[in-house]
């Protein structure tokens, strides 16, 4: 199974999104595509997902442009985790995992013990299985994104596609959300906001700037302080631990503005006498 | 639900709905102004079904088979499709608010109808009803190639609704100040807040199959509108094919909002209301939801038809009235219970 993206442009309301944008997912890894805010991560997860249909380039399942392949198909294949996907509707948690049979259950194929068992063990590997019957709007939001990816997980994918799935999670939330996709048998590929998540999970990091591939490689190749300074702007120190494991320090920010700010107190002191 | 539910706890839910339904029916049949006995309902519909060749007063049977009865069964589809579509509706807008008419249809139906009663288009072969329906589809034709080109997102649909409903509103308004005589204002005014005095068989043979295929196109997309939980791009996600469902069930929720009120004028409050008091007692999943929509909205209107023509003796209410006078209360008692259990 691999899923890739053939120089696939994307643009919505006039302005260029995605500008040849080329990359292969390998089988089993974690691929993590990090950027700042606007450089189109997450237009690149819903291309990646066959959500959207590229304005040009092609976006390749196996193969195959994944726009001619049936959208149960494709579900059954490759699930996606959406940022802070929400409801109003009273669910419990079970219900919300359950979803995830959708591409397998039909007139012909009605629900099924197994499909009991496979969500009964998609809410236990998330460890959530104690509160299935609890309602989803009693649940706080590192449980709900828990209950996503075990969605995710009962549509029993190849490919687990992920939109910052930490966003508004405390660090702790975080790190054992992303510690636990790590730990599923799945080739994963992630958007992601912390750089050092990032170096600490990913076994591939893609860098993307102004809707351009920048940078594609292991951490260690693709994390340095040069390329953070210029795609980020700001200013870092990075240690590798003996592990290889890139460990990224921010310096900058408050180093900058104080001189600044100092400078203009001094004028104005000035201006007064 | 799916552990709950075995199949044969779902065979009895249906026969006990199809129980609860039946005696409504017979409730619609046998209470009116002049009350008649269970037992004669009983014996003319055998006497009209399988020539059983009871002796009744012909009377009697004339005004529960050709009245009530009648009354009653286009009543209940009326009160079904209009849920149906509300629940449907307010799934895939993921909007509480929306309802049948939020589309458009009823304003358009109005327009229709006051077309063909006051200003006479088509005079001779095209009736009241026919041209309720014609205005029905027409708004919604407009409406939603509004909402097409407003751009995608369930606002835009809304928005394309109330623009729609506004429009169709003024010209029946329009039309009614600028050439209607005041008999003819009541007469429309009437239609407009429901009516079901004039119903006959023949209506309900339009009524119930356009319920009954409503209901079926609903039931085959449970499993997709609950993929609609997390919205549109979540069920594209979990491999619904959105824009089809979308075609298939605003089209069905259509079809059946405009063959209901071109056969009984706008009735308000089912299509909000129900779906929520269905989705209170029987949960969110449409599996179980669309069905108890869809028996919730039946029942409630054969009640209402009731109340309708016995609340005040000699005179019967428009049942739009009933339906929000007793539905608002009932509907607040239940909300209130929710909130204590809470």
């Amino acid at each position: 199974m691999t899923l890739s993206a053939n120089s696939v442009a994307w643009a919505a309301g006039g302005s260029e999104i995605l500008k040849d944008v080329s990359l292969t997912v390998e089988t089993g890894e974690f691929l993590g595509i990090i950027g700042p805010n606007g450089s189109g991560k997450t237009s690149l997860m819903s291309l990646l997902a066959g959500l959207r249909t590229p304005k040009s380039g092609s976006v390749l399942l196996d193969g195959v442009p994944i726009g001619s392949l049936g959208r149960r198909a494709v579900a059954q294949r490759l699930a996606l985790v959406e940022q802070q996907a929400e409801t109003g509707e009273r669910i419990t948690a079970r219900q919300a995992v359950e979803l995830g049979r959708t591409p397998y259950v039909g007139t012909l194929s009605p629900w099924s013990p197994k499909d009991d068992r496979i969500v009964d063990g998609a809410l236990e590997s998330v460890d959530m299985a104690h509160l299935a019957e609890r309602s989803w709007h009693t649940l706080s939001g590192g449980e709900r994104q828990r209950l996503h990816i075990a969605r995710a997980l009962a549509q029993q994918p190849e490919i687990l596609l992920l939109d910052e799935p930490t966003n508004h999670l405390d660090i702790g939330h975080q790190i054992s959300l992303l510690d636990l996709v790590h730990q599923q048998d799945l080739t994963v590929v992630a958007a992601l906001h912390d750089l050092n998540h990032a170096a600490l999970f990913c076994d591939r990091i893609a860098v993307l700037e102004e809707g351009r591939v920048v940078a594609l490689g292991e951490p260690r190749a693709v994390l340095t302080e040069e390329r953070i300074r210029t795609v980020f702007g700001v200013d870092v120190e990075i240690e590798q631990d003996d592990g290889g494991i890139c460990n990224i320090r921010f310096l900058t920010r408050r180093a900058h503005r104080r001189a600044p700010v100092r400078q203009g107190r001094r004028n104005l002191s000035a201006m007064e006498a | 639900m799916s552990r709950t539910l075995t199949s044969f706890g779902r065979t009895g839910a249906a026969f006990a709905a199809l129980a609860i339904l039946l005696i409504a029916l017979w409730l619609g049949a046998a209470i009116g102004e002049t009350a008649i006995p269970f037992s004669t309902v009983a014996q003319t519909v055998a006497n009209r079904l399988w020539n059983a060749g009871y002796p009744l007063e012909p009377i009697d049977e004339g005004i529960i088979w050709s009245y009530r009865l009648s009354r009653a069964v286009v009543a209940a589809s009326c009160g079904a499709a209009l849920a149906l579509s509300g629940t449907v509706l307010q799934s895939l807008l993921r909007n509480p608010l929306a309802d049948p008419y939020i589309l458009g249809i009823s304003a358009g139906a109005s327009t229709g109808a006051v077309s063909v009663a006051i200003l006479g288009v088509g005079a001779g072969f095209l009736t009241m009803p026919l041209g309720a329906f014609l205005g029905a589809v027409i708004a919604f034709v407009l409406v939603s190639i509004l909402a097409v080109k407003a751009g995608r997102g369930t606002a835009a649909i809304i928005l394309a609704g109330v623009a729609g409903s506004q429009l169709f509103n003024a010209l029946t308004s329009f039309i009614v100040t600028k050439a209607a005589t005041a008999e003819q204002a009541r007469g429309i005014m009437f239609w407009l807040l429901g009516n079901l005095s004039g119903v006959r068989w023949p209506d309900a043979w339009l009524a119930v199959p356009a319920a009954l295929a409503g209901l079926v196109i609903c039931l085959l997309h449970a499993r997709a509108l609950d993929a609609f939980t997390f919205g549109s791009e979540s069920a594209a996600s979990l491999g619904i094919s959105v824009r089809r469902t979308y075609l298939v069930l605003v089209g069905a929720a259509a079809m059946m909002t405009a063959a209901m009120v071109s056969i009984v004028g706008s009735i308000g409050f089912v299509g909000l209301v129900i779906p929520h008091a269905a989705r209170m007692l029987v949960g969110v999943r449409h599996g179980v939801l669309l069905p108890a929509s869809a028996l919730i909205g039946a029942v409630f209107m054969i009640v209402a038809d009731i109340l309708s023509r016995t609340l005040i003796p000699g005179q019967v209410l428009p049942i739009g009235v009933i339906t929000a006078l007793v539905g608002a209360p009932a509907f607040a008692l239940i909300l209130g219970q929710k909130r204590a259990r809470a």
